[in-house]
């Protein structure tokens, strides 16, 4: 069977556009998430915003899908030499055989948020020229995409909420391993919405601080915006230095719509199934990258979750106190900080805690730790109860 | 190209004049007229009762399909990895969020937020049957079921075992239905399963493909096809209710159709 290999990858979020900025923030513990009032919100929170979005101008053939996700989105692509990489990879295999699977949550909503606004007081209708199709609904990044490299191959969009970035590289891993495609472009988009941000306040689930996971005195997420975009490819023979996703693991709670399982059950069984995939045992995995939500029942489940399938020596740490929670992105944004801790040899600390909460019996790291590694996991859990766990993997010379 | 094999042991069907897949069948087949009116949903009596309030049409129809599919397949929902998949999720939850942030009071209700999740319908799913399999939610726009084919068919030779899909669409109220019209709600679920079984209806081979998509023979039909993406499965399931062999193409993107291979 063909490895998957992460042939290249960028992401942009609150800590820059580009792999650049995002390395030297992890690397200098320096943390995107600022207090504002966004948008006509009417009420100050903590955000992890991407910088010029409001002025950045979507290519004039692809106007239709004009939108704040698909800006992101373009504004990803364009970074790291990422898009002449993926048109590389286009040459080689044919339009028809590489896929698009994005994961989002709320994909353009905004658009549609703000033509309710202008709704016609007379008939009701929306305002003339809002798109539905290529903004507002969930489809619309991935069609964006496709478009965007003039592609021809499969494509669609996953919605699982904060599990949708990760889920997408295991739909990419099973078509490439049956033959369909040859390479994928893959990884989430999810940018600030009003939706979003009133839904996470009515469930009191948004801290009043950029967000502590794993801290005693945690109390909920910071909301942040984010594009994630990997080129997965089958490969016959990997080479020394490769990153490999080597392992998928997904699962269900079927426990509640908005709250994980208390043991974090379907945590344990989303990264027992990656540890199968990968043929891993627990103390192969050198560094996890957690959910870390910094919600007071998320981090707990997952600390239960963690400690029943590796015990408490692991070391692991979330980087959302760097980018804050982006959602439908997260999944793709986790899988790169992994393969950046692969590729550089470090463990993210994780930052704004204080004081980690006794009860957590986790190796949760603070500081950054230099370190070679071979195999990292990633967690991703969302709404509904659906889970991810990634694992990627450096092949050794 | 070898394509994706799999057999289709279980179809669950829920759509205006289709009320379910064993009455639908000989309707698919040209024997007895289409009569298009609203389906009737039933209430979804596996989830707790204080679930059953919360939720709208699109679980309502999402569970409906789902059990048939799988008691067709004579299989414990349980034990099936799921994939759902839907054009706009739940579509009338959406617009009261819409109308609600575009008012002077914007608080939204928690349960308004978290069912507004493209994935609540699995969400309720794997509560109501106890499920802890993987599970995947998706969106295509038009192309959503022959994604959601893929993407079943994929998992079912990936994990070497029996899945689900379930498709569901529903319309929003205005004014989004004036730029994005969905004219009835309809679902279908499907079992589909990497091994043949007493209960497979057919074996089907799945490949991406360039042919012009199928259309269905009856004008009523065709255009439950062209204006429901969860319908682009109706020259399957013609083929199926017939028992007829061979291939057929369906509907998925800008050039690119997903061509099935039917036999025995």
């Amino acid at each position: 069977m063909q490895a998957i290999r992460l042939s290249h990858f960028t992401m942009s979020s609150a800590l820059g556009a580009g792999l650049m900025p995002t390395l030297t923030r992890l690397q200098t513990q320096d943390g995107g998430i600022v207090r504002k009032r966004w948008e006509t919100l009417d009420f100050d929170t903590c955000i992890g915003e991407v910088a010029g979005l409001d002025d950045f101008a979507i290519r004039a053939d692809l106007a239709r899908f004009d939108c704040r996700n698909n800006r992101l989105a373009q504004l990803a692509l364009e970074q790291d030499g990422f898009a002449q990489t993926v048109r590389e990879a286009i040459a080689r295999y044919g339009r028809h055989r590489v896929g698009v699977f994005l994961g989002t949550s709320t994909s353009g909503i905004l658009t549609s948020e703000i033509a309710y606004r202008h709704l016609d007081p007379v008939t009701g209708l929306l305002p003339p020229g809002h798109d539905y199709r290529h903004t507002h609904n969930s489809y619309s990044v991935a069609d964006f995409v496709r478009h965007y490299f003039n592609l021809a191959g499969p494509a669609f969009v996953i919605s699982t909420a904060c599990s949708s970035g990760a889920k997408a590289l295991g739909s990419a891993q099973r078509l490439i391993q049956a033959g369909l495609i040859d390479a994928a472009v893959v990884g989430g988009v999810d940018t600030l919405c009003l939706t979003t941000l009133y839904g996470f306040n009515s469930l009191q689930l948004v801290s009043d601080q950029p967000c502590r996971p794993f801290d005693a005195h945690r109390n909920g997420i910071s909301i942040g915006e984010a594009a994630s975009f990997i080129l997965l490819e089958g490969v016959a023979a990997p080479q020394a230095g490769d990153i490999l996703l080597t392992g998928v693991g997904e699962s269900s709670d079927a426990h509640h719509m908005s709250s994980p399982h208390p043991d974090g059950l379907g945590a344990r069984l989303a990264m027992e199934g990656a540890l199968a995939q990968a043929g891993l045992q627990p103390q192969d995995i050198d560094y996890i990258n957690l959910h870390g939500t910094a919600t007071p029942s998320n981090d707990s489940a997952e600390a239960k979750g963690v400690e029943a399938v590796f015990g408490s020596q692991t070391p692991c740490s979330s980087t959302k106190g760097h980018t804050g929670h982006t959602l439908g992105a997260a999944g793709g944004v986790e899988a790169i900080i992994s393969a950046l801790a692969l590729q550089h040899q470090f463990m993210p600390g994780g930052i704004n805690t204080q004081e980690l909460d006794p009860t957590l019996h986790c190796n949760y790291l603070l500081t950054n730790r230099s370190q070679a590694m071979h195999h990292v996991l990633s967690n991703s859990f969302g709404f509904g109860g659906s889970n991810c766990s990634l694992i990627l993997s450096q092949v050794q010379p | 190209m070898n394509g994706l094999t799999v057999f289709i042991d279980g179809i669950g069907l829920l759509g205006p004049g289709l009320p379910n897949w064993d009455e639908a069948r000989p309707i698919l087949r040209g024997e007895a007229p289409l009569v298009l009116a609203a389906p009737t949903l039933p209430a979804p009596m596996a989830l707790p009762s204080a679930e059953r309030r919360r939720v709208g049409l699109p679980v309502k129809l999402s569970m409906a399909v789902g059990f048939e599919a799988a008691k067709h397949a004579g299989i414990d929902p349980a034990h099936l990895p799921n994939v759902f998949s839907s054009t706009g999720g739940d579509c009338d939850n959406c617009h009261m969020i819409l109308e609600a942030l575009a008012s002077n009071d914007r608080q939204i209700s928690p349960t308004r937020f978290h069912n507004s999740v493209h994935n609540a319908p699995s969400g309720y799913w794997s509560i109501a049957t106890g499920c802890r399999e993987a599970s995947t939610s998706l969106c295509a726009f038009d192309a959503t079921f022959a994604a959601a084919l893929l993407e079943t068919a994929s998992q079912a030779c990936a994990y070497g075992k029996p899945c689900l899909l379930v498709g569901y669409d529903t319309a929003y109220p205005d004014p989004l239905y004036s730029i994005r019209p969905i004219p009835y709600t309809f679902g279908i679920g499907m079992v589909l399963s990497p091994r043949r079984s007493k209960h497979s209806l057919a074996q089907i081979r799945l490949n991406l493909s360039t042919a012009s998509p199928d259309s269905c023979e009856s004008p009523q039909m065709e255009s439950l096809r062209t204006s429901l993406p969860c319908a682009r499965s109706l020259p399957l399931l013609n083929r199926l209710a017939a028992k007829k062999h061979g291939t057929v193409t369906l509907d998925y993107l800008e050039e690119l159709s997903m061509q099935v291979e039917l036999s025995a």
